[in-house]
């Protein structure tokens, strides 16, 4: 396959971007996505170019370190999918690919397709986690859960952070992860203890890294690679209100 | 700069907007009811009156009267928390993409401060068309019902409504509010948390019927009156 790439170049995250454009020649159609940049950097290596920064680390969909917006759509052109799992078969042979970084003002760019994603990492820190103290392990049955309330709780899980729901939303909002985040503990017994001090403090996260609100449209559940719902972001909002309205004034 | 304007979280934003939208459709669900009055006047030998009395009992009860300020309230309120949102909205995507976003997913949604806006300027024409010009410019007509007097709220309608570009210029806003409503219902719910397996369904349909509904019953007042003299 030959292809047209225009890619955004942008050398540091002080510097002014723009687009490139590449042509690269006799990729296979099995060659992953991210096999045919590799091939593109090997041959900008040869010539003495700087090759194309993008994020990347498990290729296999489970990491969320990739992260490109291709002709239009996070992740490219496949649902339910990471770009490191889309393969060339699904381009048509002879057309343009454009390939951008997530746009948001909370992702700032470090360079060309890598975006400073550590907003999601300071989410997390104010909140996402349950606090263990140390001692014995307890028994893996002790504590009774629903069944259908552990199933909603692993799908929330399976969020892998990559910020395609930032990525694609029109609001740049980051509502599904945080949703994402909050259910997976809210849901079960361990998560409840904190769950009213966490879902304050992970909002207010949220919003101090200046992503935008939600509007309820639903492209973040579209286009996330793993299905998470948008019940995950009424859930929140349910914990929010609860949290707001009953639980007692505390300093976040 | 955070998104933490005005001290309210993004969420507790959006949820007083949501409270208040909702309260403002009970109240076009209201309004809607006393305008239909109107078409009394055309059955045989019908008359402005029941409408008359209902619009001075709206402009005179003292229930109503508390609730009017609530109404204006509300309007404002809702209206400022949603340019609020969507100036961080724009702000929080500071650079564009170069092809814009594939998602398909719920057109209207994508159009509400646009929408919002179309409503607003309809606002502030009717409002100085028919409220203020008739509790503050006192410049209306009057009509004795029963030996008691009423400003004559019907004939001023029936005489806007004889102009065929204020007629159209009513319609076409009242599709704009569908469009606003029909995403809206559905998405107050989804910002407060209601969202069920079994009813969230219910509430879409029914977004979607009181987005045809409340455009279609304003809209034929209008129209009757039109083509009707
Ligand atoms: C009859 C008048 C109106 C009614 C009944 C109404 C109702 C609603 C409702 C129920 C929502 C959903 C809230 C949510 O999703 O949480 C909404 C959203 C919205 N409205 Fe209105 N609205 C009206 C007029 C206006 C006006 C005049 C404006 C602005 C100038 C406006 C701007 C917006 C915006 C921007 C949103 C989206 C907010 C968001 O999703 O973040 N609306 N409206
Ligand atoms: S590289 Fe790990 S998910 Fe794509």
């Amino acid at each position: 396959m030959d292809l047209t790439l225009k890619i955004w170049r942008q050398k540091d995250s002080k510097s002014k971007g723009g687009f490139k454009t590449y042509h690269v020649k006799d990729i296979s159609p099995d060659a992953s996505f991210l096999e045919m940049l590799d091939i593109l950097n090997e041959e900008l290596i040869h010539k003495g170019e700087m090759p194309v920064n993008f994020d990347n680390d498990c290729r296999e969909g489970i990491c969320g370190a990739c992260s490109l917006y291709v002709n239009g759509r996070p992740h490219g052109p496949d649902s339910a999918i990471t770009i490191c799992q889309v393969h060339m078969r699904k381009f048509k042979d002879g057309s343009t690919v454009t390939i951008e970084p997530w746009r948001s003002r909370a992702f700032p760019v470090i360079s060309d397709l890598m975006v400073d994603r550590s907003a999601f990492d300071r989410i997390i820190q104010a909140g996402g986690y349950i606090s263990v103290s140390t001692g014995g392990v307890p028994d893996a049955n002790e504590i009774p859960i629903n069944k259908m309330k552990a199933d909603e709780a692993m799908d929330a899980a399976a969020c892998i952070g990559c910020g395609a729901c930032v990525a694609t939303c029109k609001n740049a909002s980051a509502m599904l992860f945080v949703s994402a985040k909050v259910s997976q503990l809210a849901l079960l017994p361990q998560g409840q203890i904190e769950a009213k001090r966490r879902v304050q403090k992970m909002v207010k996260q949220m919003d101090y890294e200046g992503f935008g609100n939600c509007t309820n449209t639903g492209a973040c559940e579209a286009e996330c690679p793993k299905e998470i719902k948008l019940t995950n972001i009424a859930r929140m909002n349910r914990e929010f209100i609860g949290a707001k309205l009953g639980a007692q004034k505390m300093k976040l | 700069m955070s998104n933490y304007t005005l001290h309210y979280s993004s969420i507790t934003k959006k949820i007083i907007m949501s409270l208040v939208g909702l309260f403002l459709i009970t109240f076009l669900f209201l309004h809607l009811g006393i305008n239909l009055t109107l078409l009394e006047k055309f059955r045989p030998g019908g008359s402005t009156d029941t409408f008359n009395i209902a619009a001075h009992f709206m402009g005179t009860n003292i229930v109503i009267k508390v609730f009017e300020v609530v109404l204006f309230g509300g309007f404002l309120i809702h209206i400022l928390f949603g340019l609020i949102l969507q100036i961080q909205n724009w702000m929080a995507r500071p650079a564009r993409y170069k092809i814009e976003g594939w998602s398909h997913t719920s057109p209207f949604s994508k159009f509400m401060i646009h929408t919002g806006a179309l409503i607003f300027i309809f606002l502030v024409i009717h409002l100085l068309d028919f409220y203020f010009k008739a509790k503050v410019f006192g410049d209306i007509g009057s009509v004795t019902i029963d030996g008691k007097e009423y400003h004559d709220m019907g004939a001023l309608v029936l005489a806007k409504f004889q102009s065929i570009g204020f007629v159209i210029f009513y319609v076409v806003l009242f599709i704009f509010l569908g469009f606003h409503l029909h995403h809206a219902f559905q998405s107050a719910f989804q910002t407060l948390g209601l969202n069920h397996s079994k009813y969230t369904p219910f509430i879409k349909g029914l977004s979607t019927i009181i987005s045809i509904i409340l455009p279609v019953g304003y809209a034929i007042i209008p129209l009757v009156i039109y083509f009707n003299s």
